[in-house]
């Protein structure tokens, strides 16, 4: 099953849902049993939880100091006065936050599916799990419908900023997000690649531009805007809105576009953000320390 | 009809931040240079090129090879603190550019009782490849179990030495040499374990001057 339209059909056939397809392939290729490939799973969902903890919990700066103190700002004043959207929105927004600092003050994480994004997937599947309080197997089948959904992306296109700009990582990151709500949800699988490649459609074009080189601006920020556009997608699917560009051809089209956009915008930060006045200033600030 | 790729692949690794290529990957180059110099060394330089160079610092990139090198995973919590960790070896930091090597380039210098140059590049997404140790170019990702040979240049040594290799398949075969009738090296990938025994015989070969073999990364 190495497309969308592939897994649709089979999920339809089968009469079975995409993670339960996902993990008996899975297993058969690692060849261990479908238990073991989910106790492999449940190791990393431990560690993306993991990951929100310590990153909830700390602080300090990055060496650049362009990132690191966002997640205790908005923390402290969600305690104050919560969030126009509510707790969930707090939680989702703060995690991903949370991982995104994490990764850059050098914390362990996740890659999901690279370290820039490892924020995305974790906070939407531990933020919903725990306001709607949903079961560990439940949250085991939506990370690997996840991780099916960034599979199928990857067939087509690496999933790295270097190859397709921002919109292979944080924005494939946000496709699986959506995907993996829709499961957590309760949706079919028709809804789950709607939701994916409703995420994907509106991220196309999303560059790679890091100031100073460094996986910190806007990579950071990037995690709780795209953690909550995913949301958006998995409400707009499960409502039984479709992609009008079915969600195979929507790939098509981010390999296309990755194809397109300038090397300059591909993690080389020749140009973009990387190269705004101030992003100058602060390379030139930062070579002085090396 | 065949799976392409794993889901593995994508929700991971686990790893210390913040970056595959820059930090992962360090770590994994050190990790692979560790295991073919397979000696302590006295001390370490590690010669960091081009974008390695530029954001190598804010990436933990030096931190990571230092890792590699000592062992460590790239998971290793300790990867963050390292330079405030009593090591038990000498090591040095150079950065430079050179734009006919790759992006994410490293010279690995081990000094000691052996000395040893080992290059390598980070790829993307947290691959790498070994492409050269001292002088001789090999092809060495840490995907598969590897062979790495250093021997005489002399006619007959492929067959001989892929000869010895049994019940192991060979996944890919990559050869070079500088100057016709002096040495040469191969790379030889396998699909299974090479056990200790067939090791040993390779060591006990006449015209080979390195044998190293490497198991393949973990994850
Ligand atoms: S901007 Fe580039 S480096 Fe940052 S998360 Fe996106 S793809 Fe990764």
């Amino acid at each position: 099953m190495n497309s969308f339209e592939d897994l649709h059909c089979e999920s339809e056939r089968q009469n079975k849902r995409i993670y339960e397809m996902c993990q008996i392939a899975e297993a058969e290729l690692a060849d261990i049993s479908v238990d073991d490939f989910r106790k492999l799973i449940k190791i990393n969902l431990d560690a993306m939880k993991q990951t929100i903890k310590n990153g909830l919990a700390r602080c300090e700066l990055t060496f650049s100091g362009m990132c690191g103190a966002d997640c205790s700002k908005l923390q402290a004043r969600f305690a104050v006065r919560g969030a126009l959207f509510g707790r969930l929105y707090e939680k989702i927004t703060a995690y991903a936050l949370a991982a995104g600092e994490e990764n850059v003050r050098m914390g362990k994480i996740v890659a999901c599916p690279t370290a820039g994004s490892c924020g995305i997937v974790p906070s939407v599947l531990a933020a919903v799990s725990e306001e709607l309080q949903i079961n560990e197997d439940e949250q085991i089948n939506a990370l690997i419908t996840a991780g099916e959904i960034g599979r199928i992306i990857s067939n087509k296109v690496a999933l790295a900023g270097a190859v397709g700009g921002c919109q292979t990582e944080c924005g494939a990151a946000s496709a699986m997000s959506a995907g993996a709500l829709v499961q957590l949800l309760g949706g079919n699988s028709q809804q789950i690649l709607n939701a994916a490649a409703l995420a994907m459609k509106n991220l196309l074009g999303l560059t790679c531009d890091p100031v100073c080189g460094l996986v910190e601006v806007p990579c950071v920020k990037r995690n709780p805007f795209l953690a909550i556009h995913a949301v958006s997608a998995a409400e707009l699917a499960l409502s039984g809105i479709v992609s009008q560009i079915p969600p195979d051809e929507v790939i098509d089209a981010l390999k296309q576009t990755a194809n397109l956009m300038s090397p300059m915008l591909k993690e080389s930060a020749q140009a973009g953000l990387a190269k705004t006045k101030t992003a100058i200033m602060l390379e030139r600030k930062i070579r002085q320390y090396q | 009809m065949v799976r392409q790729s794993s889901v593995m692949d994508i929700i991971s690794p686990i790893m210390v931040g913040p970056s595959s290529s820059h930090t992962a990957g360090a770590v994994r180059l050190g990790i692979l240079a560790k295991n073919i110099y397979n000696k302590k060394p006295q001390k370490v330089i590690f010669r960091l090129y081009n974008s390695y160079s530029l954001t190598g610092k804010g990436h933990g990139t030096d931190k990571g090879l230092l890792a590699g090198v000592l062992g460590f995973g790239v998971d290793d919590a300790r990867i963050r603190n390292i330079f405030d960790m009593d090591v038990g070896i000498e090591y040095d930091f150079e950065f430079t550019e050179d734009f006919n090597r790759h992006p994410n380039a490293v010279d690995i210098i081990f000094e000691g009782d052996l000395n040893m140059k080992i290059e390598g590049d980070s790829v993307g997404a947290g691959r790498v490849v070994i492409r050269k140790i001292n002088e001789f170019s090999v092809k060495f990702t840490g995907q598969y179990n590897t062979l790495l040979l250093v021997c005489k240049d002399v006619p007959g040594m492929i067959s001989r030495i892929t000869g010895l290799i049994q019940n192991v398949n060979i996944t890919s075969l990559h050869c070079d040499r500088q100057v016709r009738g002096e040495e040469a090296s191969m790379s030889i990938c396998l699909d299974g374990d090479l056990d200790e025994k067939a090791i040993k015989i390779f060591e006990r070969l006449e015209n080979l001057y390195l044998v190293r073999y490497v198991e393949k990364l973990g994850s």
